[in-house]
């Protein structure tokens, strides 16, 4: 099963709709024992930092992400669902704490149209199994904000993340692929036949 | 890698009673087919993106267009605005539930402005788009905003319409000249210019798409994208050569 955060933002049907497209019926949910047990979670989310945050909390996301990476199950963000996996973000001057997943800060791009709107190209991370068959492709992008620098350390233990990029008024983080934990800061979803690669790539993780 | 995203080729189906049509200037109206149809071969022919315009906007036909969303959303993977006649938040909230992916408003922000705070207070800047009916004038900026289909004036003008809806939360600007609409004797070149001097936002250009020639001199206008409809719907070009051509001209196309 593939489990859709409900936290009352983002656009959990048209996720559903893009699992449905690979015959998956995506549950969207916010019951904890589910979205635990799930064989993948996508945490979506457009609009504010601040306001996601406020929704991710109400359903208390923040140990129902920690459990499911502790028992490597693959959690997806996608675009604000991948800015809150940050340390922090920024918005209007004002921070707000992150999932914390990962060190960074989301901040507005310094660029002097705003949002950065449209399909644009990435330099996906050599090994990335997410972009496996579409590295060459365009993908949809709609956001004001982005982390423009990987701060995680590579640790012995562990493979080290793969990370993608794109360039808006500066380089920015594109996309994640952190062992379990895998985020796009465009949105595969509203993204043809790319997204559909992507998604697709995505669920073999999970089943 | 570039730091620009590729122009957006936004083919436009006006939608009434669950029908596409579209005509010269806004009447005489043609019949060219059902939405969802055309929104299928309009992404596979390479389209960025989609909009549909609810022309009708009658209270009894709602229905029908958020039932057109919903089959639209569920088949075609691309982008999806819907607008004509959203008055207000809970329009957008419907819309957005059936499957939009952003909404354009228009008479109603022009009649209440604070509509566009309230918005995208709500959603996000980024689901908004203010759809901009301009034509030429004697107003400060020589472009008025008009309402109803551009038979009438607002007395507003059109780039300062265009800046406070900026200010406001506005995710981008659809500014549609009513001058060209329909005409296909190509863009108005310096609306644009002077459009995307003041906007803050991405711009989208529409009306009078009729030569290949016009979307080229649209892009270096400074449009980030370019509606059109009839030139689609009839056939007069496809979108896989309209991209081809712009391709040659040395424009980022997807």
């Amino acid at each position: 099963m593939i489990a859709i955060l409900d936290y009352g933002f983002g656009n959990v049907r048209s996720a559903q709709r893009a699992f449905g497209r690979h015959g998956i019926d995506a549950q969207i949910t916010s019951n904890r024992q589910e979205c635990i047990e799930a064989h993948g979670l996508v945490i979506p989310g457009v609009g504010a930092f601040a306001a996601c945050m406020d929704g991710l909390d109400r359903v208390e996301a923040a140990p129902i992400v920690d459990a499911r990476l502790l028992a490597n199950r693959p959690v997806l963000g996608i675009c604000v669902g991948m800015q809150v996996l940050f340390t922090e973000g920024v918005e209007h001057d004002i921070p707000r704490s992150g999932l914390r997943q990962w060190p960074g800060i989301v901040a507005q791009l310094p660029a002097e149209i705003l949002p950065h709107m449209g399909w644009s190209e990435i330099n996906s991370a050599p090994d990335s199994e997410l972009f496996k068959g579409v590295e060459n492709e365009r993908f949809y992008f709609v956001h004001s904000y982005a982390t423009q620098k990987w701060d995680l350390q590579p640790s012995e233990s562990l493979a080290p993340a793969m990370v993608s990029w794109s360039e808006y008024g500066a380089p920015f983080i594109a996309a994640v692929e952190n062992g379990p934990l895998s985020a796009t800061q465009f949105h595969p979803e509203k993204s043809g036949d790319a997204g559909a690669t992507l998604i697709e790539n995505w669920i073999k993780q999970c089943l | 890698m570039s730091k620009k995203p590729a122009i957006r080729i936004i083919p436009c189906l006006d939608v009434t009673e669950g029908r596409v049509v579209k005509g010269v200037n806004f009447t005489n109206l043609i019949d060219a087919g059902d939405p969802v149809e055309m929104a299928r071969v309009y992404n596979a022919e390479g389209a960025d993106e989609l909009t549909f315009l609810d022309i009708t906007a009658s209270s009894g036909a709602r229905e029908t267009m958020y039932e057109v969303v919903n089959r639209c959303a569920a088949e075609v993977f691309i982008p999806l605005t819907v607008g004509g006649g959203v008055r207000s938040v809970d329009d957008v909230d419907r819309l957005l539930r059936a499957g939009a992916d952003k909404v354009s408003i228009n008479t109603a922000a022009l009649a209440r402005p604070e509509l566009i705070n309230e918005i995208s207070g709500r959603f996000g800047s980024q689901v908004l788009v203010l759809s901009v009916d301009a034509r030429r004038a004697n107003t400060l900026s020589g472009f008025e905003v008009t309402t109803h289909g551009g038979r009438k004036s607002s007395g507003i003008d059109a780039l300062e319409w265009i800046e406070q809806g900026c200010s406001r939360g506005i995710g981008e600007v659809l500014l549609n000249s009513m001058d060209a609409d329909g005409t296909r004797s190509g863009y108005d070149i310096e609306m644009i210019t002077r459009a995307r001097q003041v906007a803050k936002v991405p711009l989208i250009a529409s009306g009078g798409a009729g030569a290949l020639e016009d979307f080229d001199l649209a892009i270096k206008a400074g449009a980030d994208a370019l509606l059109a409809a009839s030139v689609f719907h009839f056939g007069i070009f496809r979108i896989g050569a309209v991209k081809e051509y712009l391709r040659g001209r040395g424009h980022l196309i997807r």
